[in-house]
């Protein structure tokens, strides 16, 4: 266990989560909040207020040369090319020639490069294939030591955020950020999120995180703004049916029946694993990943069955109490013959079947998010 | 860490308090701490026979489900029904409000091997 814990990488706001009195785990590789009041109180804190998440496991890998912006178009299923405007953020799949999901990221448009940001369990992982394809024109920079990330999300987000960067933040339109500074004053800020509400991620380089913490909790102080651990991370996004990798999508799964079809880009002329994409898409996908709303308490858990009145139709992915639902909700692939939302299948917890309703995602439709489509890693 | 003195505790973070012939059974301060916000305990009828050690009900938290051990063998006598609409009082008061069972103790020497304060406390130093 110790050797485990000295091991585990601390963010750069490690210190505040210590003053702040979180429950601090291992969470791929770097030592994390799960919570600090209990994660029921911090969910609704971020539905009804504003809530502050530390993301800095995440990976930031940057692409810069003359091929840059061609590369990550080669990359990601969606759209990433010269078309995107500068300043444009947009949500992808990172695919396998297999047509199977490498990670899921988020990619900056930064002027003539391109930053992706991608999931901590994954970042090594991507790293490798990302640099094992490049051409000679791109030079592939990881940068994720270095830059800390805090997510600001909650319907006074922007009310927090205009605070401390003016009415620059306020005028960003949803999946639109801008970037300020230079080295060390560096900062980039984003209107994006994994949480259903309206919000913001603003990336600095770490010797600014402490700084930029205090200025964040000074400006939301009148609003109540309290840090939020990865706990009400997971409940936020799962009432929302975004997709966690790990879970709900991986190296087996492809965008079309993980329901992210709107994240690819068929007529763009070539991306990795765009072949096995287009074939799944005209033979049909045998199976859906769909929303559940369960009856009762229990929480459906991954790899739990689901059920129809003859026979296995499906598998938990992620399951959680939907706390602004009020029931029960999980993620599961089903056959797509019952992969229709409004019917009802059982979820076998422990032995017992507990109804549950088939429901299109998001199940959670009364975030204020501008939109419920884009979403980011984890 | 609140670990009360009349109480005895099992390894698995369960606490017993005797009533003559009956003990109440419920979880430690520590236990709820670990789980976080539980929203669901899962407890069998009165009546159920239960065996020392053997998992006889669950609780569901937010983040996980951990199963239950009955801290000695019997028959359970009585559930906490108010645990049904409000599973907090296992986080808000887990040696009072937040009891789940009674159990109606076969075998006084079930109980008597259980630890005291004093040992669960050691066991608590060493887990963290």
């Amino acid at each position: 266990m110790l050797d485990t814990a000295t091991a585990l990488k601390r963010t750069p706001f490690h210190a505040k989560h210590v003053a702040a009195g979180a429950k601090l785990v291992p969470f791929a590789g770097h030592q994390m909040p799960i919570q600090y009041e209990g994660i029921l109180t911090e969910h609704r804190t971020v539905r009804a207020g504003v809530g502050v998440f530390d993301v800095s496991h995440m990976g930031e890998i940057r692409l810069r040369g003359p091929g840059a912006i061609a590369y990550s178009n080669r990359l990601v299923t969606n759209e990433v090319g010269p078309s995107l405007p500068d300043g444009k953020v947009v949500y992808s799949p990172m695919c396998l020639e297999t047509g199977g999901i490498i990670d899921d990221l988020l990619v900056y448009a930064s002027g003539a490069e391109r930053l992706l940001v991608v999931n901590a369990s994954n970042a090594a992982k991507d790293l490798a294939w990302i640099r094992d394809h490049a051409p000679a024109d791109v030079e592939v920079i990881d940068e994720s030591e270095e830059t800390a990330q805090l997510a600001v999300q909650g319907p006074r987000a922007e009310d927090v955020v205009a605070a401390v960067y003016g009415d620059r933040a306020r005028a960003l339109a949803f999946y639109e950020g801008f970037e300020e500074g230079r080295g060390e004053d560096w900062t980039l800020v984003s209107r994006t999120g994994y949480t259903g509400e309206d919000g913001f991620e603003i990336y600095v380089r770490a010797g600014r995180a402490e700084a930029l913490w205090d200025r964040v909790f000074a400006a939301g102080n009148q609003y109540g703004i309290r840090p939020i651990g990865l706990g009400a991370r997971d409940t936020l996004r799962l009432e929302m049916g975004y997709c966690l990798y790990g879970n709900d999508i991986d190296e087996t799964t492809n965008p079309l029946e993980a329901g992210l079809a709107w994240t690819v880009r068929a007529e763009k002329n070539d991306f990795i694993g765009r072949e096995a994409i287009a074939k799944v898409r005209k033979d049909g996908v045998p199976r859906r990943l769909l929303g559940l709303i369960l009856e009762g308490n229990r929480i459906a858990r991954p790899g739990f069955e689901v059920t129809n009145l003859e026979r296995r139709v499906g598998t938990v992915t992620s399951g959680t109490m939907g706390i602004s639902i009020g029931r029960p909700v999980a993620m599961a692939y089903l056959d797509a013959a019952d992969a229709k939302p409004g019917s009802h299948l059982d979820v076998v917890a422990r032995g017992q079947r507990i109804p549950a309703l088939v429901a299109g995602r998001p199940m959670y439709t009364q975030g204020s998010v501008r939109s419920p489509k884009p979403r980011r890693p984890q | 860490m609140n670990v009360p003195k009349d109480l005895r505790y099992t390894k698995e973070h369960e606490w017993i308090r005797t009533h003559g012939g009956e003990v109440e059974v419920g979880i430690t301060e520590y236990a709820q701490g670990e789980l976080g916000d539980v929203i669901f305990v899962d407890l069998p009828a009165p009546g159920t026979k239960v065996e020392q050690m053997k998992a006889f009900g669950s609780i569901d938290a937010v983040k996980t489900v951990s199963d239950l051990f009955a801290p000695v063998s019997g028959e359970i006598t009585a559930v906490n029904e108010s645990l049904k609409d409000n599973p907090a009082l296992v986080n808000q008061s887990p040696y009072e409000q937040g009891w789940m069972v009674k159990i109606r103790v076969a075998k006084d020497a079930d109980a008597e091997g259980l630890l005291s304060a004093d040992a669960y406390e050691k066991l608590l130093g060493a887990t963290a």
